[in-house]
Parts: C-alpha cells; structure tokens; sequence
C-alpha cells in the first residue's frame, strides 16, 4: 500500500494529530501575520479582560495574550525544532561512522555516550545552564549536544545491521571515502527509523526545554514562550473559582504545550506500529 | 552471583565517570563568571575565593581528588551564596534535609503507582482489544506525553481551588505530624504518579502479554482452567521478572520529574534547590544535586538489572 493510501486507512486520532501539528506549524512559521501586536509590545493596561480588541486579555504588564502565544508558537518550535535538527546531524553522523570505522574509535564514542545517558536529560541540562548561563544559543547547544548521545545509540546500532552488507564491502573495497560510505550506502537504508525517532525525540526535546523554560532557566523574557508564560502566570489559577478567564492565562500556553506533544506522540505511535509490520498488537 | 557482581561493579563505574563529567562541567565556565554572578562591584579578593572554592586555582586533577574525597567524606563544598560576607553555609547542611523530604515524596509516589500500574497493566493484557483496554491505553499514550506541570496545574485546578480538598502548595516542614505531611504530599504525589505510572502501565501490559503467548498457558487454557486461575497461577509468576525490571527501571523516571514537580508545589526537595540553584548560579550546589540525581537515577536502573539478573536463573547460573 502506498503512503497516501495507508493515511486514509488511518485511525481517527492520527488524522486529527496531523492536523493539529500542519496546524502548529502554520502558526509557528507565519507568527508575524497572525498575531494582532508584537509579542514584548505593551498596549494598555494590565490583566485586561477578553474583549474584541485583545481576544484572550492582556498580562500582568498590559502585554496581549493572544499575540504571546502565537509568538510562543514561533520561539518554542523554533528552538526545539533546531536543538533537534543539530542533535540528529551530530548523533547521527557519529553514529554511522561509528559503526562503519568500528574498533577504538566506536568503543571510545560509545563509553562517552553511556556515561553521558546514565544522567538524567532536565538534570544535565540544568546543570550546564548554571555554568553557562541562559541564553538562546546555548539552550540549543546544550540540549543538542544532550539528545545526540541518545541518537547516536540509534544510528550506530541500525548502521551496524548495514554496514555488514556485501556492497557495503564492495564500496569500500573500490576505495570510497567514508564520507561516500556513510551518506550514500549506510544512510539511505536508515532513513525509515531515523525519521520516526526524530518525531519521538522532538518530543523529548520539546519538553525538556518547555520544563526548563517553566523553572525560569529556558528561554528569557521578553521573548514570548509557552514555559515562561505558565510559570509567570501560574498564581492566577487560584481565581478560578470566581474568574474563569484568569485560570485560563496559566493553562492555555500548558494546553498548547501538551495538545502538539500528544499529537506527535500518536503520529509516532501510529508509523513504529506499521513499520514494526503489526496489524493487530496482542 | 559473578554476573551479579560485575554489574554491581558497572554501576559504582558509571557513577565514577559521572561524577568527572558533572566536575569536569565547571571548565567550560565562561571567563567573566565571578562578575557574572556577584554583580559588576565584585572585589578581587572575593573572586579568587570563588576560584579557590571551585578549586580553578589547582591542575584539574588535583581538584577533582580534592572534591571527590570530599563528597565521599560527606563534604559537598561551600555555597556560593553569602560568599565574601563571612556566612557562607557548607552545601551538605544545604541538601541534608531536603534530601528525606524528596525521599518521602518519592517513597509516596512509588507506593501509590506501583500497585495501580500493575493492577491495570494486568487487567488490559487479559481484555486486551477490549473497550476497556482501549480507552486506558489511549489515556496513558496521553499522560506518556503530557508535561508534568500540565498534570500539576490541572489537578491544582480541580482538587485545590474548585473542590478545596488538598493544598495547592506544599509547604512541609519537620515539624509537621506524619498526616499532615501526607495531605501536603496528596497532589505532588499525584502528578508524580500520573507521569510515571502510564509508561509502567503498558510495559507491564507487554510483558504478560509476552507471557500469554508462550506454550504453558495454552496448555493451561486446552486443560480448561479459568482465565483467573491461569493469570494468577501460571502468568503472573512468570511474568514478574520482567514487571519488577519494568517497575524499577520506570521510577527512574522520578528523577526528572521530582525537578519541576516540586518547584511547582514549593515543595521544599533536593529538585527545588537545585533549580533555585541554577539560577543563583550556584555552582557547588548544583553539581551537588545533579550527582546526587544521577546517583539515584543509576541505582534505580542498576536495579532493575540486578531484579532480572535475580528472577532468572539462566542469568544467575552461567555455564
């Protein structure tokens, strides 16, 4: 069956996933149209209600909350998407040459990967944010540097299953550098489970800077971002009670943080389920 | 017992080699760090104490000596805060307390998501494709990628401020009666249990199910017995290797979200200090944190390979 074909036969939630993520994407990448003011402007007083002029109130220092989270949108999937994008070129290409250079250079690469697995993600990353500070530039290299060790694993165990293949053999043997060895004869046949562990480790990754960000050691204000939005209006839910639009400032960036990572997850779900070629688990 | 030893062997390796990497971070610490931290008006006699206290005036290998014989003794090193003043508190008498109240927190977590998860995890593997099996499995997909702080404000929401039955901050001290320790601990406890128990829940599910596929039970169910007496006397004997390596390997888990967990409830733990530490800037304190996480984040998995090393004697005994 072909791709568009499978799609079709897809259960309900996957459909309404991919959705929900083309939706998030649209938004992330035309923030600048979509959003009515800029996310650090400040257009009037502070904690207004809903009204037709700003949709969903203004915060605590008069800023709109509706721009905000479109903004959040942009800063947050921006981030994530490129810590993602550098930790699976870093990972994975080591991982691959790991696996086709094999002997000391892959049990050197490998014994630095267990030792920086066996600490735990949020607690490593804290930990080089205290020493290098927070800024933009280095939550991406921090958390990149961080998830490639679990991308490496990946790859290299994947490439293992290739490189031992006859025209693996072959291209070497006609004297191909590893750099041909690695993008034309071991990558292509990776692609598959590369692609549905970037969507997983998006997630990871997503989340991670998300609970960075929420304890005030992510992505810096005024910049607009999910994390930092709870936390700065986190006391507000305690109004609920009395003001229903007041506990919403603290939950909608919370909402939008778990709608896109529960989105991703089914969608991963879904492609591991028919590529491990299971019609029916149990 | 010599597989078990090796890999007992393993992990006091791992958390030596962790231990460098966690001291070793301090020497990517940027140039201007002193001001960075203290503030533009920062005497030099301060800053070369500050370089003394993170031992940068030594070669690197005569401090991290210094440092880990230290931590063995018990000695974390000297906070940064109220550094040049003459008050400065040494870390150990910082994390001490914290440490039996993330402790409890996390001993009320396990004891709470251990027995649901399992319970679950085995009734979804007996009416597996079953209405029942289907909705927990997509609500546990659901908590798997759900962040912890959601979890927290929502249950907040329903159980602290519309129905006011627990308190939204947990605000512990030593002084407190065991009780009102535990109400304090209801909703952290809580989130913690939704987080960890969803991933315990479809392990555990995989795993008998593993089990229901092999031989015996067939025979079992062509002898006639009931779906209960083959469970319980033919699956779940053979299926609690892999469940308490599940367990063990899930509470790892913990770790992590004690963090984030705890600065949302102002639980007073090690994860609370930590973050508060980063933020200060606080470098002993930190890496004090981040080894005593990573400690118990190896050990809890060190665990779970000993359970499955213990609960298979083909592993126990090697030829």
């Amino acid at each position: 069956m072909r791709f568009s074909g499978k799609l079709r036969a897809a259960p309900i939630s996957v459909k309404v996933s991919l959705l929900v993520i083309a939706a998030y994407v649209v938004v992330a990448v035309f923030a600048q149209y979509l959003a009515p003011y800029a996310q650090d402007q400040i257009i009037g007083d502070g904690l207004a209600p809903w009204s037709s002029v700003n949709w969903l109130g203004t915060d605590d220092l008069g800023r709109d909350v509706y721009s905000r989270l479109i903004y959040g949108a942009q800063n947050t999937l921006g981030i994530a998407f490129s810590a993602t994008v550098i930790a699976f070129t870093l990972g994975g290409s080591l991982g691959i040459a790991a696996a086709i250079v094999g002997g000391w250079g892959d049990e050197i690469l490998s014994r630095i990967v267990d030792v920086m697995m066996a600490i735990p993600g949020l607690i490593f990353s804290l930990m080089l944010m205290s020493i290098l500070g927070s800024s933009v530039t280095n939550i991406i290299l921090i958390i990149s540097v961080i998830y490639s060790t679990r991308v490496f694993r990946l790859a290299r165990s994947v490439a293992m299953n290739i490189v031992v293949m006859e025209y693996v053999e072959f291209a070497k043997l006609r004297g191909e550098k590893i750099g041909w060895l690695m993008m034309r004869e071991v990558l292509p046949n990776i692609v598959a489970p590369l692609l549905a562990e970037f969507g997983l480790r998006f997630c990871f990754v997503f989340l991670n800077i998300a609970a960075l960000s929420f304890l005030g050691v992510g992505i810096q204000p005024p910049a607009a971002d999910w994390g930092s939005m709870v936390r700065e209006s986190a006391s507000m839910i305690s109004f609920a009670r009395d003001d229903f639009q007041a506990a919403a400032m603290p939950l909608m960036p919370a909402l939008a943080i778990a709608a896109l990572s529960i989105a991703v997850n089914f969608v991963v779900d879904w492609v591991l389920h028919l590529s491990s070629g299971l019609k029916n688990d149990g | 017992m010599r597989l078990l030893i090796a890999r007992f062997g393993m992990g006091l390796l791992t958390l030596l080699a962790v231990s460098i990497v966690i001291f070793s971070g301090i020497k990517l610490l940027p140039g201007d760090f002193a001001e960075a931290t203290l503030g533009q008006n920062v005497t030099p006699q301060v800053a070369a104490e500050l370089r003394t206290a993170l031992g940068l005036d030594q070669p690197a290998i005569m401090a991290y000596w210094h440092w880990l014989t230290g931590v063995i003794r018990g000695d974390f090193g000297t906070s940064f805060a109220g550094l040049g003043s003459g008050d400065s508190r040494p870390v150990a008498a910082l994390i001490l307390p914290r440490l039996s109240n993330t402790a409890f927190l996390a001993t009320v977590t396990a004891v709470t998501a251990v027995p649901i998860a399992v319970v679950l995890g085995v009734l979804t593997a007996l009416y597996r494709n079953t209405v029942f099996d289907r909705t927990v499995n997509f609500m546990s997909l659901g908590a798997v990628s759900l962040p912890e702080f959601f979890i927290a404000y929502v249950l907040v929401l329903l159980f602290s401020v519309i129905w006011p039955l627990f308190p939204a901050i947990a605000n512990i001290s030593p002084s407190m009666p065991f009780s009102g320790r535990l109400t304090a601990s209801v909703l952290p406890s809580m989130t913690l249990t939704f987080v960890i128990m969803a991933q315990m829940l479809r392990m555990t599910r995989a795993a008998i199910i593993g089990v229901l596929s092999a031989p015996f039970i067939e025979m079992a169910t062509l002898k006639g017995q009931s779906k209960w007496r083959i469970i319980i006397v033919h699956a779940l004997p053979n299926a609690i290797a892999p469940i308490v390596t599940v367990v063990a390997f899930n509470l790892a888990y913990l770790v992590a979200g004690v963090v984030v967990v705890e600065s949302v409830f102002v639980y007073p733990g090690v994860g609370q200090l930590m973050v508060d530490s980063v933020m200060a800037r606080d470098i002993p304190v930190v890496q004090a944190c981040a080894l005593i996480f990573a400690a118990a984040y190896i050990g809890l998995n060190l665990l779970a390979d000993i359970a499955s090393i213990v609960s298979n004697p083909r592993l126990l005994y090697p030829r």
